[in-house]
């Protein structure tokens, strides 16, 4: 036995450290594991590309003729941000369902006794990738829209200034999406926690997020449709990019946002319950 | 057997052989043994029962609070075809009895508040009664279609081009002979071209003949979005001169009665319909349409039967799941070594899984859509609705459609499981594939109309189309948006892009089993 490893079986034997140093473990030990993970640095690049090449579809899809022409050049830029959710909502699932899949799980629980320290280290590693991520995508989303939705008649004549992150709202709405994201991948996490499964856990996430605005959609009663587009994660958080016509829109950006971190909060509060009731 | 040597273990069994019926069996037995996918199927039955259960529109959006009777929608006439029309217009008519013809010029066509709509219509009508949704053949003078020879609602035939002014009036002339009526019209009131014939079966010895004059209300910018949907209509009407009125019979010609058909059916004859005789010149002035109910119910009119099938989009979550967990739990527990094992003809499981998933998930799809359509239309019904009729055959369509829509979506997520061999993976890009362009179509503003009818006609979310069941009537103008149910390509034509798309996936995956280690 080599004098590292001895060295190493004496450290297991000291008395367990404090929380905050086995917190500091576990966020070393969980971002070794996603860093090395195989699909978490495609994953991450898929969000970029998809966010910003969906954009530059919708900005050249866009056609503005007249002053009153009802489109959101904030919005329309960040359209990719409808598609990049559901790729953060696949990292977020697998940086859990993963250890189930493989039974990694048991080793780690092993290792580190304090599951919720370790649900806290996965989210807090999660958080810090999509914010990457997610800031390089909305980045590169908002200058594909200040380069192409000038030429589709987004112009000043129309009423529409440059998108440019000097302008307060337009600011809300990129920071907004950033954060949107994060906010998706907590939620994924927390349903993934609960539910273990990849496929059943992608499942729940992805229909909460796209049937609530189609079943909105169809359903025509007025007391129906506007609270469903209200208490929907994807709807409601989505609220953030709006610029123009806030007054049409069924919750405020902040508000709507808010709600979206209810339903992670909920999420996570969930899988933390049931991470720390059941057996591994 | 001597010390020394080992023989290998064989087992006494025969091999068994290799066919389909028993890769079949045993697929079966893999599926039907996991409690969690029967309960994913099951869940994805009730889905589509349940959410068809939840919807709770009363007409024209208007609920009486307190859930007490609210004023409903009265359902429009039904015609010959037995499909909802719109049967309102106003008839300057008088009985022809046998066989015969009328004639008529017309010299004008103008139109009031808004103008005229491309499909405001004068000319003449012969009908079997002033019942709406009675059969009819009209030879007609339209705002922007030219001259017309419509029929029975559905039936509608071009002919030339051209405005009625009086520099250059038209001349129309419609003739029963039996069932048959036959449209001319001409320049000149000497030269006759025969526009169309229509065979209009069981009409009445004594018809209504006479003049008609109808204008359809504007629809003004009807527009779907993330916010909802808006739309207002404007009653509009038309007026129209016609002169050298002769209706030529077995009886002689007797005196003109004007009536509003179809008027104080919801609302009322807009004011200053009417007609007015001056010598022999006619001005008729009449508001409404005469042709197949598109109603869109945003608009307080009808749904379609596709409206009671919106679970749908929760169960085809449910059965993606489970398609793609079918294929690659066994990579997960390394079952797929002992499946390839025992079937080398990697191919030939595929197929097997394949046809076990359809069959399991067309199955439930038509056990919940089969109850979710009669018990959808009960309850929307009940709040005040109508249903758009349609014919048995077209509810089938619509409901077995949905159920194989489900089956060949399981397939997809099938197939995209081996490819990918990561279930998370697989159950997003099969979401992404088929509903997110339908998210990205109806429900969001972003996209331009052109835009998203692209969406649906080449992504799998074509297949939605399997769920229209009122035609798009270019007789007609209509919102036909996918919101209400009228989507860019025919039915089976949408399926059949979903089809395609599930059989390359199948075929890659079946490539690249062969190719790959399990």
């Amino acid at each position: 036995m080599s004098h590292a490893m001895l060295a190493e079986l004496e450290h297991r034997n000291d008395p367990p450290p404090a929380v905050w140093m086995s917190m500091r473990e576990a966020l070393h030990a969980e971002w070794t594991k996603l860093r090395t993970a195989p699909g978490t640095i495609w994953l991450l690049l898929a969000v970029i590309t998809a966010t910003a090449a969906l954009g530059i579809v919708a900005d050249a899809a866009a056609k503005c003729a007249t002053e009153s022409c009802h489109l959101d050049p904030a919005r329309t830029s960040l359209t990719g941000i409808y598609l990049s959710q559901a790729i953060v909502a696949i990292l977020a699932v697998l940086v859990i369902s993963n250890e189930y899949s493989t039974g990694m799980i048991r080793v780690t629980f092993t290792a580190m006794p304090r599951r919720i320290t370790v649900l806290a280290a996965k989210a807090a590693i999660l958080i810090g990738l999509v914010l990457a991520a997610g800031t390089a995508a909305v980045l590169g989303s908002v200058l594909a829209g200040r380069l192409i939705l000038p030429g589709h008649g987004f112009t000043a004549a129309h009423g529409y200034p440059p998108l440019s992150l000097a302008d307060g709202p337009v600011l809300r709405a990129a920071a907004g999406s950033v954060l949107y994201l994060a906010l998706i991948a907590l939620l994924s996490l927390g349903v993934a926690t609960a539910v273990r499964d990849p496929a059943a856990a992608i499942g729940v996430v992805l229909g909460l997020l796209y049937l609530t605005p189609i079943i909105a959609a169809a359903v025509t009663v007025p007391h129906w449709h506007r609270p469903l587009q209200q208490i929907a994660p994807m709807t409601a958080g989505l609220a953030i990019q709006a610029t123009t016509g806030l007054r049409s829109l069924p919750v405020s950006p902040w508000a709507g946002l808010g709600v979206l971190a209810a339903w992670a909060t909920a999420a996570l509060l969930a899988g933390g319950l049931l991470l720390r009731l059941r057996d591994a | 057997m001597s010390a020394g040597t080992i023989t290998p273990y064989r087992s006494d069994l025969l091999a068994g052989p290799d066919g389909f019926a028993q890769l079949l069996r045993a697929e079966w037995t893999k599926f039907r043994t996991v409690r969690g996918w029967v309960i994913g199927v099951i869940i994805a039955a009730l889905l589509i029962v349940g959410i068809a259960l939840l919807d709770h529109s009363s007409c024209g959006g208007a609920v009486t609070p307190g859930g007490g009777s609210s004023p409903g929608c009265p359902a429009p006439p039904v015609g010959p075809g037995g499909e909802a029309v719109t049967d309102s217009f106003y008839f300057v008519h008088q009985p022809l009895a046998g066989n015969g013809s009328i004639a008529v010029r017309v010299t004008s066509l103008t139109g009031q508040p808004s103008g005229l709509q491309p499909w405001s219509k004068a000319g003449i009508i012969i009908k079997a009664g002033t019942r709406p949704g009675s059969a009819y053949a009209a030879m007609m003078v339209t705002a922007g279609h030219g001259v017309r020879m419509q029929y029975n609602y559905t039936g509608d035939i071009a002919g030339p081009d051209g405005a009625a002014s009086a520099a250059s009036p038209r001349w129309l002339r419609l003739t029963r002979s039996g069932d048959t009526l036959t449209g001319y019209e001409s320049a000149d009131g000497t030269h006759w071209k025969v526009v169309g014939t229509a065979h209009l079966t069981g009409l009445p010895a004594t018809v209504q003949a006479g003049l008609f004059d109808a204008s359809p209300s504007s629809t003004q910018s009807t527009s779907q979005s993330i916010s909802g949907s808006s739309g207002n209509a404007a009653t509009n009407l038309a007026t129209a001169v016609f002169d050298h009125v002769s209706l030529s019979g077995q009886q002689p010609a007797g005196a003109w009665t004007g009536d509003s058909i179809g008027a104080g059916a919801g609302h009322g004859a807009p004011p200053g319909t009417g007609f007015h005789q001056a010598g022999g010149t006619f001005t008729v002035a009449g508001s409404g349409d005469i042709a197949p109910d598109v109603a869109t119910a945003a608009g307080g009119g009808g749904f379609p039967i596709g409206h009671t099938l919106l679970g749908m989009f929760a169960a085809l979550i449910a059965v993606i799941v489970v398609a793609a967990m079918f294929m690659t739990s066994e990579y997960r527990r390394g079952l797929i070594r002992v499946t390839f094992a025992a079937a080398p003809r990697r191919g030939r499981v595929l197929a097997a899984k394949a046809v076990v998933i359809s069959s399991v998930t067309f199955i439930a799809g038509l056990a919940g859509a089969s109850a979710a359509v009669p018990l959808g239309e009960r309850l929307l019904r009940s709040n005040g609705n109508y249903i758009l009729p349609v014919s048995t055959l077209t509810e089938l369509r619509v409901v077995a459609g949905t159920a194989a829509l489900l089956a060949v979506a399981a397939v997809l997520a099938l197939a995209l499981g081996a490819l990918l061999r990561s279930s998370a993976a697989a159950v997003t890009a099969v979401i992404l594939l088929i509903v997110l362009p339908y998210f990205f179509a109806i429900a969001l503003a972003v996209l331009p109309a052109g835009a998203a009818d692209w969406l649906l006609r080449i992504t799998p979310a074509a297949a939605f189309a399997i769920q229209q069941s009122i035609p798009r009537y270019p007789q007609v103008s209509a919102s036909y948006t996918p919101a209400n149910g009228y989507y860019p390509l025919p039915p089976w034509a949408g399926f059949a892009v979903l089809c395609g798309y599930a059989a390359l996936a199948l075929g890659l995956a079946a490539i690249q089993l062969q190719r790959r280690d399990a």
